[in-house]
């Protein structure tokens, strides 16, 4: 959790001006550029559910990925070059933060479209259970995600092939600007699992613990065969949709009441209660800073991707050619 | 061989050989709704010929992810125009896959998307969308005319490792040919239908077969038509149709697709930046297809328009 919010708010401070959107201008001389979703508020959730994982399960993700990835057990140092684009970030600088991947762990990529990273998930439990491997797929949505096809597709897909999946919304009860409560009809995310005959457990998204044990529970009924599951995990961002988003659509005693219960803090109580000494816990956030302040001035100095690379990994067959 | 029967032959033998190639879309356990499936979950069982929900989406969103992880799919579209509940999954995400994650995955996957015009199906099952997906990096696009290519493209198409846009036409599932299993046929290359000196026509699937009813109609009246059958529309073969262009200096594209931003503009201007020849296109008007036969037959090109679209493009000199 301390190397997601450390991590994300180094992106935000190097972002400073590089996008334009809710009526900011970009500037040009930012060193992390176009949409930041930051998860600030979040990282319980995907802390929380990939301790149960290991580099052999799969993993997809969202617009709002830095904390499933990092969570996942991507370099911290890879992923911040890819936010700079540099050609040493995971993708060589042809994802940044909205198409984030290291397929060495296992995470197959956060995705610009919401909900189309569900499917993906699902084909690859399916994957496992032809070829099969032991391994699980955990796919991580929002709760705008709700209300596009993919997600009841897949939950169906999932649930007639009993495959090994599960699936966690992280319920920060926003989309974009819009309030998805006024947008979702039913009951919400439990509900429509169970409608497709796969069991869900509601959590508290911003208690580590719980939603620890919450999936702990879940992942181990999956590997032992009995089929997907979804973990409904209520959470909030703290900041806006996108970092130069000042959210001014939301009350702030909303959001001065979720800041009450940040994960990070909460998470203070029960190491205190099992002996763990303040200093100990104040290291953990003090060494995650400094990482991520050594991945920016490594970002920093990194070489851009060569103007060729434009033209590689696109096909082998007819790829694009270079102009003469 | 039946056209439908060289598919599966194909695939057959590219299951025989593979082990990660699996199939799965709507009803081909049946053995599909055309018989391109027939007999292969009796052979390969159902881990590896898959029934699926209808749910086009994620047939292929999860071909992506069993491509990403160890697999070779085979993903059926049932028609084209189902295609579009998909477009999302085959554009944003088998596409992109390889490039925006600098390289990590790549998504060999096979999507069938039987295109064209089928009889009496009107607006909805009839479309020639070829262009559509011609226009997206990462895709490669197929258009087998014969029994012989349905065969052999398949498996290339297996064999290639990008994502392939698959297309084989709604009314060619019955014709009949020759099928040697054992040839090659190369992604990329043009096929040779006739040799003639007169005039070029560049075409490919259902409309190779009218184009070729055209040649003859233009042969009685002493006119020889280099007829080219493209097969892949991505890459497709500049390299045969510049050659022919500069032997006869007139070429015609032919194609069943609706002629407005259809795949023959890329070609006819291909041709206008890179070769002296006089180029014109004969192809679909910008109509739905329309139920009854004789709204049905508007939208559908004919031998006798390609014939007579030839003539004007000889009469202008
Ligand atoms: C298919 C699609 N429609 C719209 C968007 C634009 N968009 C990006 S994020 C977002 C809100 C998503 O809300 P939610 O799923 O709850 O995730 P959150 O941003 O709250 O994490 C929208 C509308 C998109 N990326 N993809």
């Amino acid at each position: 959790m301390c190397r997601i919010r450390a991590f994300e708010d180094a992106a935000e401070e190097a972002s400073r001006g590089g996008v334009a959107a809710f009526g900011q201008a970009a500037g040009g001389s930012a060193q992390v550029r176009g949409p930041l979703h930051l998860s600030t508020g979040q990282e319980a959730v995907p802390a929380g559910v990939c301790a149960h994982l290991t580099p052999a399960d799969w993993l997809t993700s969202t617009h709002r990925g830095h904390g499933h990835t990092l969570a996942k057990g991507a370099s911290l140092e890879g992923m911040m070059h890819e936010l700079f684009g540099k050609a040493t970030g995971f993708c060589g600088g042809k994802g940044g933060s909205m198409h984030i991947a290291d397929f060495s762990v296992g995470m197959l990529g956060a995705n610009g479209v919401v909900a189309a990273g569900i499917p993906i998930a699902v084909g690859a439990a399916h994957s496992m259970a032809i070829q099969g491997r032991d391994a699980i797929a955990v796919t991580f949505f929002g709760d705008g995600a709700l209300n596009r096809g993919p997600l009841a597709e897949a939950l169906n897909w999932a649930a007639a092939f009993r495959l090994p999946v599960l699936f966690v919304c992280e319920d920060n009860q926003w989309s974009a600007t819009t309030k998805t409560a006024a947008m979702s009809a039913g009951e919400g995310a439990a509900a429509r699992a169970v409608g497709y005959g796969v069991p869900a457990v509601a959590v508290d998204g911003m208690d580590v613990v719980a939603v620890w044990q919450a999936a702990g529970e879940l992942v181990q009924e999956i590997r032992a065969g009995h089929g997907p599951r979804l973990l409904h995990a209520k959470t909030y961002r703290f900041k806006g949709h996108v970092s130069v988003d000042p959210a001014a659509y939301r009350d702030p005693a909303e959001l001065a009441a979720a800041m009450q219960g940040d994960p990070i803090a909460r998470a203070r109580e029960p190491l205190r209660a099992a002996g763990v000494p303040d200093a100990d816990i104040d290291a953990v956030m003090r060494e995650a800073r400094q990482e991520v302040a050594a991945a920016v001035a490594t970002a920093d100095a990194a070489p851009w991707p060569d103007a060729s690379a434009a033209f590689e990994d696109i096909q082998d067959t007819g790829s694009g050619r270079w102009r003469s | 061989m039946t056209y439908a029967g060289a598919a599966v032959a194909g695939l057959a033998k590219a299951m025989d050989e593979d082990a990660s190639v699996v199939a799965l879309g709507e009803d081909i356990g049946r053995g599909g709704i055309f018989g391109q499936y027939r007999g292969l979950l009796e052979r390969f069982g159902e881990r590896r010929v898959i029934d699926t929900p209808i749910s086009e989406a994620t047939i292929v969103g999860a071909a992506v992810g069993m491509a990403l992880t160890g697999l070779k799919p085979v993903v059926e579209m049932r028609v084209i125009d189902f295609a579009m509940c998909a477009m999302d999954e085959i554009v944003n995400q088998a596409a992109k896959n390889r490039f925006m994650f600098g390289g990590q995955g790549r998504v060999p996957a096979v999507i069938r998307m039987p295109n064209g015009i089928w009889s009496s199906s009107a607006a909805q099952h009839s479309q020639s969308l070829e262009a559509w997906f011609a226009h997206v990096p990462g895709l490669v696009v197929l258009a087998p005319a014969t029994p012989q290519d349905n065969h052999s493209l398949l498996r290339a198409a297996l064999a290639c490792g990008d994502p392939v846009a698959y297309f084989e036409h709604k009314e060619l599932w019955p014709l009949e040919g020759e099928v040697d299993g054992s040839l090659d046929v190369p992604i990329g290359k043009a096929r040779r239908v006739r040799e003639g000196g007169d005039l070029t026509i560049v075409s490919w699937s259902k409309a190779v077969h009218w184009s070729a009813e055209a040649a003859e109609l233009l042969a009685a009246e002493g006119i020889g038509v280099d007829l080219i059958d493209l097969r892949t529309i991505w890459p497709w073969d500049r390299d045969a149709v510049l050659e022919s262009a500069a032997r006869t200096g007139r070429v015609l594209i032919a194609h069943e697709a609706i002629q407005v931003a259809g795949f023959g503009a890329e070609i006819a201007a291909t041709l206008a930046e890179e070769s002296g020849a006089r180029v014109a296109r004969c192809g679909g008007l910008r109509i739905p297809v329309g139920y009854s036969p004789g709204l049905e037959a508007q939208a559908r090109l004919t031998p006798q328009a390609i014939a007579q679209r030839a003539r004007e493009l000889l009469d202008r000199g």
